[in-house]
């Protein structure tokens, strides 16, 4: 099964990643503050994750890594 | 199985670029590239100044920092006094295309045989967002408050395409990094003028065409759509030269 994990610290929510991601299943945490100050991005249903990683090929800070 | 995970090459240091600024992308590509063709112990990069300054903190191999422009002419120094090691460069529009485009010139017409990564984001990115030699025709910057205006301050410097009217270059190529299929294929070109290197074919400089959100006034996302609509219709994306294929000026 397809996982994504995020390196959420080094995450400076740009939202590249939600935009690229084609399922939609991707959304910058608005409850959530990180180290940097920033909103960081998250995964909302692993379940319908493809693995494309397409979010982790538009992320500029590698924060994501994809597995399958 | 990883499908995808940070590069060997780039350190664990957390980048310093503004969020959604696409030179992390690039870095990436470039580290994939050396992490790919095994190349990471012989490796040495130049640094530039500008956004990049700092690069030195972020590829893990061997760097050196360059005075402003001048990255050409130590990359020359060092690939020809240690022709075993594999020497690039990474330079900005302000660093490759201003100050330092007497050595850039140069170097590729005498064909030095390096790689040089020239990021063009269309304007100076480090000193507050003033107009760059490639700034777009109207486009507002902190130093063209009324957009560009080409009757003073003149047509934007096609790099790409004036350096592939010269004899000497080995590879010239454009690519953007604005969505997912145009990152893939950066990631083949760019690694394509790392090839070129250690085939000792000479000169290849690949022109990327980056985003610079905050400079520009954007959210990132719309940063990435006025690369599509603006930048690339001035800047088309291509292999511009590529000598051994037998591929000259004018061709695309």
């Amino acid at each position: 099964m397809a996982k994504v994990t995020f390196d959420t610290d080094r995450c400076k929510g740009c939202g590249l990643c939600v935009s690229a991601c084609p399922k939609g299943i991707l959304e910058l945490a608005k409850d959530v503050i990180n180290k940097k100050g920033h909103n960081p991005a998250r995964m909302t249903d692993q379940e319908k994750c493809i693995a494309c990683a397409f979010c982790a090929t538009m992320c500029p800070d590698c924060v994501i890594t994809v597995e399958r | 199985m990883i499908v995808f995970e940070k590069p060997k090459s780039l350190t664990d240091a957390e980048l310093h670029y503004c969020p959604g600024c696409t030179h992390g992308i690039i870095h990436r590509l470039v580290a994939e590239a050396i992490d790919t063709l095994g190349i990471e112990g012989r490796t040495i990069g130049i640094a530039p100044v500008g956004c990049a300054v700092m690069a030195y903190n972020y590829f893990a191999c061997d760097m050196v920092e360059a005075a402003h422009g001048r990255a050409p002419a130590v990359a020359t120094g060092i690939k020809r006094s240690l022709p075993e090691n594999i020497v690039f460069t990474y330079q900005g529009d302000g660093d490759l295309a201003s100050i330092g485009m007497a050595e850039t010139v140069h170097a590729a017409t005498r064909n030095e045989n390096i790689t040089v990564i020239f990021v063009n984001n269309a304007i100076y990115g480090m000193t507050g967002g003033q107009m760059a030699p490639t700034s777009l025709p109207g486009q507002i910057t902190q130093t063209s408050p009324y957009g560009r205006d080409v009757k003073t301050a003149g047509y934007p410097v096609k790099v790409a395409e004036l350096l592939s009217a010269l004899d000497g270059p080995e590879f010239i190529a454009r690519v953007a990094v604005n969505n997912v299929k145009n990152v893939k294929n950066a990631k083949k070109i760019i690694q394509k003028a790392f090839e070129n290197q250690i085939e000792g074919k000479g000169f290849s400089l690949v022109e990327v065409i980056s985003a610079c959100p905050t400079n520009w006034g954007m959210t990132p996302q719309n940063a990435l759509k006025w690369i599509d609509e603006k930048m690339i219709p001035y800047y088309p994306l291509g292999i511009f030269k590529d000598k051994s294929e037998g591929k000259e000026a004018g061709e695309r």
